[in-house]
């Protein structure tokens, strides 16, 4: 399949890798010589340099022969003219566009119905619904939703006193005492697929499906208590702090925004009557002190510069808050953040590119084809949603009987929507969803490809 | 510089060697030329023990190719494919002297065509298949060969690009398709159909299959090694004239016939180095036929001796049917100046390349504009296309380098005391791929005469102007060497 990608930023990056690992040809498009070179010196790909929204340097990529375009540039109003010129050009291309800008956010299933997209993202929106969740069901480090939701792989941390150090996954469910399963532990940057003997260890960071519904037991069972959260800070008013503050406008949650610029803070505190601003610098560490921080507070930090959001999100632990998100750009130095203890991380550019990644697995329109996709662990695993159909093999045979792929698990079959966490009997009809955990490197696109 | 990664590819490219020489192993053992048939098995031999001992080393490679190992790449692989390919030649005693067998097949794979061989038909019909396959794989680049056939390393890096820029001549390399293994597929491929076409159209013409298939590689590679001592001259009118097309078709850009294939007729009707390719073809062809009309019986023979000579000079392939040194002295200044015109970008024939003489001449013409509207805003255009300032800046530094190479060499072989034009035409004849000059080094003689010195010294021309100058440059220079 031919894809094309418009606009080589952090989305446009992260995807093309994403896109590649699965195989398929890649044309990246961008106006900027240096940022095209780059693209071609690290990945197989073609480049074209130009403006992606005219008609000839969408020939020149290709676009009649194409199946797909990403317009991800930096404007919106470029990455809809692009995918309406590549549509008038190929009817047949499928078209995703980018949309950022908040003003946009309410017509966006109107707009992608009469200008003919197949997809819109809003990579900072789904970062706010991200966060959002975070911090309405605290205690965990990050939440992928599944299957409308109805079931969710969490992640937690092993600390030095948790009841979960140093025991065996199989005496797991005599501490926690509810349905959950261990799919990923994550080990100094290393993912393991674990099974019944393997030990937990202080610093492991676990990747457990169960249903929405067994998460709080589960938190509660383990010891760990979260403070309801009565106040969210937000360093820096980008447009993901608008669209958090929206989420947070009705409810208990008060909202605060510390901003820099002063001309910024006026907007913002046009769009957002209820919540407060601050004029400030939140790397100014004394606005913290005088800002008496509590259990009952949420910080989030995301400012432009991923350096300061870590060190915020450090200092502001210090002073024993519920929760700190720290918001990252880029993710190539995951392996220093596991030594900063960092409570939980959104990286809005794999958000974006888990959805179109899961849009564009489904595009190849098998049966079987997966529905959704969810990078977790750093990237190293990855979790895929499928629907179990008649075509599907070993239908009604107990997993324990089913000769899976190496380093495969089936995390949770939902049966007439109900959850269920798998062991050796359960099986699976048709009709149900399952998830499935694999290794990132070996995608899996299509349910039948598990099988041995 | 990631050495590991280096020696890998290094081992790769070997592994073609011998697998290139097998043909000829094959060929010798069959017309029972023993002594040649166990010098290729020796070869092989040398060439498959150094391939596994650089694979040992490059174990653990690491990735991360930048374009500094790129081009130290491509200008070792060829160095060291050179090396290994003048073995049979020395070992077999066809080429007593090491540096002559060197420089035979360095002028195979750079497809120069320069011979030191005074009799050629006397060597072992095996030996002369070598020669020419040599052509063959050093036409389109043993690397890009490679990159057809195997994934060097991570699927989906981009590194491979710079091993394509190095190896492919021009002044802006790009990819056909988004996959660097199809680009390098649809490039072989229509390497191979031209070919084989060519080799088609020469059995046709009632030529032994032997000889079909050593001057169809010749040609497609634009080599110029003939398995007669008198070149092309005594094959019929038919196969001459079949000759001089495809001389020409190979010297257009690969990228034109893509394009053909894949229907845009139009984009390859608007390409403006082609014009120009054809142009000059047609002028000079025009000006020799009318210069040289009196020394041949009719127009129709003089038609088709100009157009084969100004084929073979203009496409850099090195083949000829008549002794042009004969010619006047018009007729050889136009052939002499159609040496440094030489092919198109992207195609398999050498000299400055006519889009890179385009380039320069545009960028003549904006100089003298500006000195007469110091205000004016100018760019460089080529097929309606802003061409980026980075390429011209390249364009004129090769160039300058161009011109100092030959001028240094020039001087270097003037030593062995040959007449000034011979050693003009031979520095200028190596350095882009031609083969045979004028006087000394005529269509009739060759480059025996000279000192090892002189070889050493021209057979760095051949290799520097096949790849471009750079990959070769690089390789004299200290930090290339650091590790770090």
């Amino acid at each position: 399949m031919k894809i094309i990608i418009a606009g080589y930023g952090k989305v446009g990056a992260a995807l093309t890798r994403q896109l590649l690992d699965e195989g398929y040809d890649i044309t990246i498009i961008d106006s900027n010589k240096k940022n095209l070179e780059s693209g071609q010196e690290l990945y197989d790909v073609m480049a074209v340099c130009g403006n992606c929204a005219t008609m000839d340097v969408l020939k020149e990529a290709g676009v009649m022969n194409a199946d797909l375009l990403i317009a991800a540039t930096s404007a919106d109003e470029i990455n809809l003219l692009c995918c309406l010129t590549a549509y008038k050009l190929n009817k047949n291309i499928h078209t995703i566009a980018r949309i950022r800008n908040p003003e946009y956010s309410e017509q966006i299933v109107l707009m992608r119905d009469f200008l003919g997209l197949s997809l819109l993202v809003n990579p900072e929106k789904q970062a706010a619904q991200e966060i959002e969740r975070l911090i309405r069901y605290p205690g965990f480090r990050k939440r992928e939703k599944f299957a409308h939701g109805r079931v969710e792989i969490a992640e937690l941390l092993v600390s030095a006193d948790s009841p979960l150090n140093n025991i065996k996954l199989m005496e797991m469910s005599s501490v926690t005492k509810c349905r959950a399963l261990v799919c990923t532990v994550l080990r100094n940057g290393e993912a393991f697929a674990p099974n019944g003997s393997f030990v937990l260890k202080e610093g492991d960071r676990l990747f457990v499906t169960a249903a929405t519904s067994e998460l709080a037991l589960l938190l509660k069972n383990l010891g760990i208590v979260k403070h309801k959260v009565k106040r969210v800070i937000i360093c820096g008013g980008g447009r993901i702090a608008v669209y958090l503050a929206q989420m947070f406008e009705k409810g208990s949650i008060s909202v605060q925004i510390i901003e820099r610029d002063p001309a910024k803070c006026l907007r913002l505190a046009e769009l957002l009557p209820n919540a407060s601003i601050t004029n400030g610098d939140a790397s100014d560490l004394s606005l913290w002190e005088s800002e008496r921080l509590s259990v009952e507070d949420a910080i989030v930090a995301m400012t432009g510069l991923d350096e300061l959001n870590m060190i915020i999100s450090l200092y502001v632990k210090s002073f024993g808050v519920s929760q700190v998100i720290t918001k990252l750009s880029r993710t190539e130095s995951a392996a220093i953040l596991d030594n900063l203890s960092l409570d939980s991380v959104i990286v809005p550019k794999e958000l974006c590119s888990n959805n179109i990644v899961g849009y564009v697995r489904g595009m190849k329109n098998h049966s079987g084809a997966s529905i959704a996709v969810h990078r977790i662990a750093d990237g190293k695993s990855e979790a895929t949603e499928f629907h179990v159909t008649k075509d599907t093999l070993n239908i009604g045979v107990p997993l324990k009987k089913i000769n899976l792929k190496k380093n495969v698990l089936i995390a949770s079959i939902l049966h007439l929507s109900q959850c269920i966490i798998p062991n050796g009997d359960s099986t699976f009809e048709p009709g149900d969803t399952i998830i499935v955990v694999s290794d990132s490197d070996k995608a899996i696109s299509r349910l039948n490809d598990i099988f041995e | 510089m990631n050495f590991r990664m280096i020696w890998r590819i290094l081992s790769f490219i070997l592994l073609v060697e011998a697998v290139f020489m097998l043909p000829a192993m094959l060929l010798c053992a069959f017309q029972k030329e023993t002594v040649s048939a166990v010098s290729f098995l020796i070869t092989i031999g040398i060439v498959l023990a150094a391939a596994s001992v650089l694979w040992l080393l490059s174990r653990k490679a690491k990735k991360g190719f930048y374009s500094r190992d790129g081009l130290i790449c491509v200008g070792l692989s060829w160095i060291v494919m050179s090396l290994f390919g003048a073995l049979p030649f020395r070992i077999s005693g066809v080429i007593p002297n090491y540096i002559d067998a060197l420089f035979e097949i360095a002028s195979g794979f750079s497809t120069t065509g320069a011979s030191i061989i005074n009799n050629v038909e006397a060597l072992p019909k095996g030996m002369l298949l070598w020669r020419s396959m040599s052509h063959w794989l050093g036409g389109m680049g043993v690397l890009v060969f490679l990159l057809a056939l195997v994934p060097i390393s991570g699927r989906n890096d981009g590194y491979t690009m710079h091993l394509l820029r190095a190896e492919s001549p021009g002044p802006d390399v790009g990819k056909l398709v988004p996959r660097m293994k199809q680009t390098a597929t649809i490039l072989y491929a229509l390497y191979i159909g031209l070919t084989v076409l060519d080799f088609i159209f020469l059995v046709i013409g009632k030529m032994p299959v032997f000889d079909a298939v050593c001057i169809a590689v010749g040609t497609a590679g634009t080599g110029g090694f003939a398995v007669t001592n008198d070149s092309i001259a005594s094959y019929s009118p038919y196969i001459q004239g079949v000759c001089t097309v495809f001389m020409f078709l190979f010297g257009v850009n690969f990228t034109c016939y893509y394009l053909l294939i894949c229907g845009k007729i139009k984009n390859v009707l608007k390409d403006e180095e082609l014009h120009w390719y054809l142009g000059i073809a047609l002028v000079a062809i025009i000006a020799v036929t009318l210069n040289v009309r009196s020394i041949y019986d009719s127009w129709g023979e003089t038609i088709r001796y100009s157009a084969f000579q100004v084929g073979t000079f203009m496409s850099s392939t090195g083949f000829a049917t008549t002794d042009f040194d004969q010619w006047p002295t018009l007729s050889k200044a136009i052939i002499f100046s159609l040496m440094f015109i030489g092919a198109s970008a992207g195609s398999t024939g050498g000299g400055f390349k006519v889009g890179r003489g385009l380039l320069v001449i545009k960028m003549i013409r904006r100089n003298v504009r500006q000195v007469l509207y110091p205000q004016k805003i100018q760019v460089v255009r080529l097929n309606g296309r802003v061409v980026d300032e980075g390429v011209l800046r390249n364009t004129n530094a090769y160039l300058c380098t161009y011109v100092i190479i030959i001028l240094a060499s020039f001087i270097l072989i003037s030593f062995d005391n040959f007449s000034t034009m011979t050693n003009l035409t031979a520095v200028v004849s190596c350095f882009n791929n031609m083969g045979p000059g004028l006087e000394g080094i005529g269509p009739t003689l060759n480059y025996s005469g000279y000192s090892l010195l002189s070889k050493l010294v021209l057979i760095f021309d051949m290799l520097a102007g096949r790849l471009e100058i750079f990959p070769i440059l690089v390789l004299f220079s200290r930090s290339a060497w650091r590790r770090r």
